[in-house]
């Protein structure tokens, strides 16, 4: 097609990645425009002026914000190997578990880690009740989407490289081995896959910025959680 | 039970929720014949719990006996599977991306606010009535001044939100809004939608949903 492709994206973000990792697996190039979410660009709220969040895919003349809807429309708009399965019924299973991971478990995730005491429980224990259902899905393959990264596995990116650091930065344990065997052997899989790998932000460098912004991260948590 | 599998359509539903009339509505679009099946959601079924066992909610899809669940998913089904009727969703890779965007703006939005707008009073409910007002006239810029929010024909974005029209009155008596007034172009829209069988025959009457909300309320002890 030849048109330009950019995504506005920030580097500390799951929902950005998965913008890029749908590109990448189609052999789209594209370019990066990195966020700073403290103080939003103009180009940001120009193009998401109703959720004013990245990731936004511009593609030519056309906006598409949403990390989800992103995903679908890369699928279509470009040749290269499918995101989603072609049968209608497996679709709808594949969407289903996308939004599961962004209905519920996005945010008990993020309360578990900051949150204490019995609230805390409650949270982790909430968070890991639905990873248990998520690792249900793996049913013995490689990638949820079978041989190859679909969109399951693009939604469930966050907790296949996020999750170990968050885990470190906040001292607590979701998802060992033990307990979850196979959802972390899947983890290791997806962020050592040479078209993933291309666009994951640096261990290290995550781990630093997450670290030193601990204090912010557990006052949004005040707001978010439940009054006791 | 496990080796049993019913051919057909089968519909696991709430008379009066807008998630589920999104698929009455779809179905009856593409004309596809099924069975509806109302749930008693203080008492849920077995079939019910079995065919959503992750949020044990309506409405399922059930087809051939596999369940399909989350009413826009099952919206996207019906269109790719019975792909040979009218579309629901456009065949451009944008247009499905900007109806998808506004689908799901609608999910985000809308019942969560207007949930608020008959549960709260005083601040919160003032609160709840400017965010309404907000997501509407956001929803009319959408609408522009196109027939139906996929442009000429009834699409899925339609779809998603024409179920929420029967919701405008009690929107009306319990938050004090007025769509007519605050968002007239949504209005006719919300006219216009209403003039089609598939929409007649499946959205609740008004004053049905607004009976239901007024009794909820007093279950609740909210004045």
């Amino acid at each position: 097609m030849g048109e330009t492709v950019k995504v506005i994206g920030a580097f500390d973000s799951p929902f950005s990645h998965r913008a890029e990792v749908a590109l990448r697996l189609k052999g789209v190039p594209y370019e990066l425009l990195l966020e700073d979410l403290g103080n939003k660009s103009d180009l940001l709220l120009k193009h998401n002026p109703i959720h004013k969040k990245v990731p936004v895919l511009l593609h030519g003349d056309r906006t598409i914000p949403e990390s989800l809807v992103i995903v679908e429309y890369v699928d279509e708009a470009f040749q290269g190997p499918p995101l989603l399965p072609a049968d209608p019924f497996d679709r709808a299973t594949a969407r289903f578990w996308a939004r599961f991971l962004d209905d519920k478990c996005s945010t008990p995730f993020w309360l578990s880690l900051w949150t204490e005491g019995e609230v805390q429980q409650g949270f982790m224990k909430e968070i890991k009740g639905n990873l248990k259902l998520l690792e249900g899905q793996l049913k013995g393959k490689r990638f949820f989407g079978g041989d190859t990264i679909g969109l399951v596995d693009i939604a469930a990116s966050g907790f296949a490289h996020w999750l170990p650091l968050f885990e470190e930065v906040a001292g607590v344990t979701l998802a060992t081995p033990e307990e979850f065997p196979d959802l972390c052997r899947w983890g290791k899989d997806y962020t050592s896959h040479d078209t993933v790998k291309q666009c994951l932000p640096d261990r290290a460098t995550l781990l630093a910025r997450f670290t030193a912004k601990k204090d912010m991260f557990v006052s949004t948590v005040k707001s978010m959680a439940p009054k006791s | 039970m496990a080796g049993e599998k019913r051919k057909g359509l089968q519909l696991l539903d709430f008379w009066v929720s807008p998630f589920g009339q999104r698929c009455r509505i779809a179905l009856d679009e593409k004309a596809l014949p099924y069975e509806y099946l109302e749930q008693d959601l203080g008492n849920k079924s077995e079939l019910l719990i079995r065919s959503n066992p992750v949020h044990k909610k309506i409405p399922v899809l059930v087809h051939d006996g596999r369940p399909v669940c989350e009413s826009l998913i099952i919206v996207q089904y019906i269109d790719e599977a019975f792909s040979s009727s009218s579309s629901l969703l456009p065949s451009d890779p944008y247009a499905r991306a900007q109806a998808r965007f506004w689908a799901d703006y609608i999910d985000k939005k809308v019942y969560d606010c207007g949930t608020r707008l008959w549960k709260t009073k005083g601040e919160p409910q003032q609160q709840a009535r400017k965010e309404m007002v907000e997501i509407l006239k956001t929803l009319e810029g959408a609408l522009g001044d196109k027939p139906y929010f996929g442009g000429d024909e009834f699409g899925f974005v339609d779809v998603a939100f024409v179920p929420f029209t029967a919701w405008f009155l009690t929107y009306e008596r319990f938050g004090e809004i007025s769509v007519e007034k605050e968002c007239p172009k949504l209005a006719a829209w919300a006219k216009r939608c209403g003039e089609r069988e598939s929409v007649k025959k499946n959205l609740s009457p008004p004053e049905k949903v607004y009976e239901f909300i007024a009794t909820l309320k007093k279950k609740f002890g909210i004045e």
